[in-house]
């Protein structure tokens, strides 16, 4: 079986909400859209205090190179348009709505039919993403029309698919495979056309065996889709390695999937190209799941981007346990731990976990014993102990000469360190001292 | 409202921890004690027990005196200086004090003084090993010999080791392999078995607590370098085999060269270390005053450790 050539762990799985349907989450009262929920500059809001909207319209557009366009989840009045702090406490631009029906734009096409034929060009499938505001959905949120727009000189020859889902808890491409194979695989044709490659290549851990096999059978109706088991191993779903492990190409450092002829997405966001190019849907639905082994249920959920952490929590579990110690969005390895449970979702995310106390409490540090556990663990063959030493240190210079900067930030160091030294949290420090250090010398 | 934490990524943990490894190397050393106490009876006993026990003694007044911090001796560390020391003196009554001047010295001078554990450049129980041998040139090399399982009461027989003997121009008369890969000969308590040892390391390394780096390359080398000597000159050189399975090889390859802390990092780097370690130990035991030179060459090798981890580097994922 298929895997990346060095390092990695294996951490608990935990895929307890595997078997839970995908439910559609009802919406809220109001709606707060941010402007910024990818990676890049914020879109620019083009609708004002007092203006009607419909699901589906354009309310933030993407003016600056790096941008994506935001359209309304809901449909209703535009209360005013203003900050908001996001799920990490962090201001940014959004559009508040009030939800009035459920009125949706005419364009959009609401019925259940699956439309396989696609007629559009490379450039108008691309133009078309740019207008739906579709984005990468494993979690980096980078606007996919850039990614698919291949730069002058460069060529590609592998789209590679990530549905490995290596972190612990999330099912969300689970159930999207599950539930909606036809639709992926038509996703995967048009971004596979769009890039004009004989082969699209879906990366699934073995540790998802239906999935591979209703993904298998309805890949025998498309040209082209190869389904690749992969040996469950963390981070088999990180870009660089799931390209080593498909193709046995190595993305050399600091260049990017396309030097090395690769492009990859996610799962879920060849679902939402599905929809944005075949049903003319923009990105304004989230699939996530909400999960926890402290909680009652487990749950999957269509959510409108906009509904607040808290108004998901109150409909699927109806309040977070006395016990819980952590919210994070997205899985136990990379998610982010969530500050402000009044935030609303954004594009990407793909969970809201419930930790128990036990669960995330942090071991006190004990002194490095210098096992090299934390090398052995590095997917990128890096010295995570060396890092945090000179970190502490305030030897930037160095970290940089060690390719700090080569770090993915999977979290395997901190995972597998015996004497639980944060080397992650160091290790981050230490990248965002190095840029700053760089950019202060240009 | 719960109060939420916040802190990065990851948000789970292996579950692996310090005190998990120290003990499981405690673990992997107790075939090795039972050997001794099997073949040199109550003294064996008595020196593991009163050097473990002033190892965790001096750890812990060291901590609560003079550094003052939380004491750590519940991470097993110095249970395993103790052990080790325990297993790298000789058997005999007259080591139950001596070997508390050992503890003294690998715990103050060769762990807490540089910082505890993890801080120590050179590994504690054959810094005090080694200061008990120039100290106590004669206690120390009056081995009992391993003559019947169980043996009672203090007075164990003593003589030369194979490789004292061989020093002297014996050539190990009368030893089989057989004696030697069991136990059936003098030396210090953790030298005489080798399976015993082998045992211990074999668990360790399915427990991945160490690699097979270090031991493979340290004995390998050993093995292939008394080899080439033994072929030049069968009279006036020991066979490898003899060679392999007597003295600190086994213990020094499978216990103290392997030390986390004091070895290198990168595998590369671990295969540098084992071979410098094998061929200094040769060089030590056919041309040094002393006829062991285990501790020596691990103690040596383990200066050029912080050099060793700046040369040998990881394979990076892409250059």
């Amino acid at each position: 079986m298929k895997t990346f050539r060095m390092g990695g762990v294996h951490p608990e799985e935990n895929k307890i909400s595997n078997d839970a349907a995908i439910e559609v989450m009802p919406v809220g009262k109001q709606m707060v859209v941010l402007m910024n929920q990818h990676l890049g500059a914020p879109a620019t809001p083009v609708v004002q205090k007092g203006d009607k909207v419909k699901v589906g319209q354009l309310i933030g557009e993407a003016q600056a190179f790096m941008c994506a366009n935001v359209h309304s989840p809901v449909s209703g009045t535009v209360l005013k348009v203003d900050t908001c702090k996001d799920a990490f406490g962090m201001a940014k631009p959004a559009v508040y709505i009030n939800v009035e029906g459920d009125e949706w734009m005419e364009t959009i096409d609401r019925t259940p039919d699956i439309k396989r034929e696609c007629t559009l060009e490379p450039q108008q499938i691309v133009a078309k993403l740019k207008e739906m505001g579709i984005v990468g959905l494993g979690g980096a949120t980078f606007p996919t029309h850039i990614k698919y727009s291949i730069p002058e000189g460069k060529k590609a020859e592998y789209l590679i698919v990530n549905a490995a889902e290596c972190e612990p808890y999330l099912t969300s491409d689970y159930r999207v495979m599950m539930e909606h194979a036809e639709e992926v695989c038509i996703g995967v044709s048009i971004l596979r056309k769009a890039l004009g490659v004989p082969n699209a290549y879906i990366g699934i851990e073995s540790n998802k065996p239906q999935a591979i096999a209703k993904m298998q059978e309805m890949a025998k109706q498309f040209e082209g889709i190869v389904i690749e088991p992969l040996k469950v191993k963390y981070p088999q779903g990180a870009e660089k390695q799931l390209i080593n492990a498909v193709t046995g190409r190595k993305v050399p450092s600091g260049k990017l999937p396309i030097d090395v002829g690769c492009v990859v997405s996610n799962l879920g966001s060849c679902f939402a190209v599905y929809e944005a190019v075949q049903k003319n849907k923009p990105l304004i639905e989230n699939i996530l799941t909400v999960t926890g082994k402290e909680l009652p249920s487990q749950h999957n959920y269509i959510v409108r981007i906009g509904t607040t952490y808290n108004e998901i929590i109150k409909h699927s579990i109806g309040a977070l346990p006395e016990t819980t110690g952590k919210v994070i969005s997205g899985g136990t390895m990379m998610g982010k731990a969530v500050v402000n449970l009044d935030a609303p979702t954004v594009k990407g995310n793909s969970s809201v976990l419930v930790m128990g106390e036990k669960e995330a409490r942090r071991e006190p540090e004990t002194n490095c014993i210098r096992c090299g556990k934390c090398m052995e663990a590095c997917p990128m063959g890096l010295e995570p102990y060396l890092f945090s030493a000179l970190v502490k240190n305030g030897r930037t210079e160095e970290a940089r000469e060690h390719n700090i900067l080569d770090c993915i930030e999977c979290g395997c160091c901190f995972f597998s360190c015996p004497a639980h030294k944060p080397l992650t949290d160091e290790i981050r420090l230490g990248k965002n001292r190095v840029r700053a250090m760089m950019a202060a010398k240009k | 409202m719960n109060i939420l934490n916040v802190s990065g990524s990851p948000h789970v943990h292996s579950d692996e921890s310090t005190k998990k490894i120290m003990w499981r190397v405690n673990m992997a050393l107790v075939p090795a004690l039972l050997c001794a106490i099997a073949y040199f009876g109550l003294p064996a006993l008595l020196v593991s027990l009163v050097s473990v026990a002033s190892c965790v003694l001096f750890q812990w007044l060291i901590e609560k005196f003079i550094m003052k911090v939380p004491t750590s001796i519940g991470d097993g560390s110095a249970v395993v200086t103790g052990l080790l020391l325990a297993f790298n003196v000789p058997a005999t009554a007259q080591m139950l004090w001596i070997v508390v001047i050992g503890a003294l010295v690998a715990i103050g001078i060769g762990k807490m003084s540089f910082g505890g554990l993890g801080k120590n450049p050179f590994n504690p129980a054959l810094v005090g090993r080694v200061f008990l041998l120039i100290s106590f040139p004669v206690q120390m090399t009056t081995w009992p010999v391993a003559e019947g399982l169980f043996p009672m009461g203090f007075d164990v027989p003593t003589g030369a080791t194979p490789l004292g003997a061989f020093k002297e121009g014996a050539l190990g008369e009368g030893v089989t392999f057989m004696d030697a890969f069991l136990g059936h000969i003098g030396g210090s308590m953790g030298e005489v078995s080798a399976i015993a040892i082998l045992l211990g390391a074999c668990y360790l390394l399915w427990k991945k607590v160490i690699s097979w780096h270090i031991p493979v390359a340290f004995i390998g080398t050993a093995f292939l370098f008394s080899g080439i000597l033994w072929l030049i000159d069968p009279t006036a050189y020991m066979d490898p085999v003899m060679t392999i399975l007597t003295g600190g090889i086994m213990l020094g390859a499978c216990f103290m060269a392997t030390d986390m802390v004091t070895s290198p990092m990168a595998k590369s780097g671990q295969l540098i270390f084992g071979f410098g370690c094998g061929l200094l130990t040769i060089i030590i035991r056919n041309w040094g005053s002393y006829p062991e030179g285990v501790s020596f060459a691990i103690l040596i090798m383990n200066s050029v450790t912080p050099l060793l981890n700046r040369w040998f580097k990881p394979t990076r994922f892409a250059v």
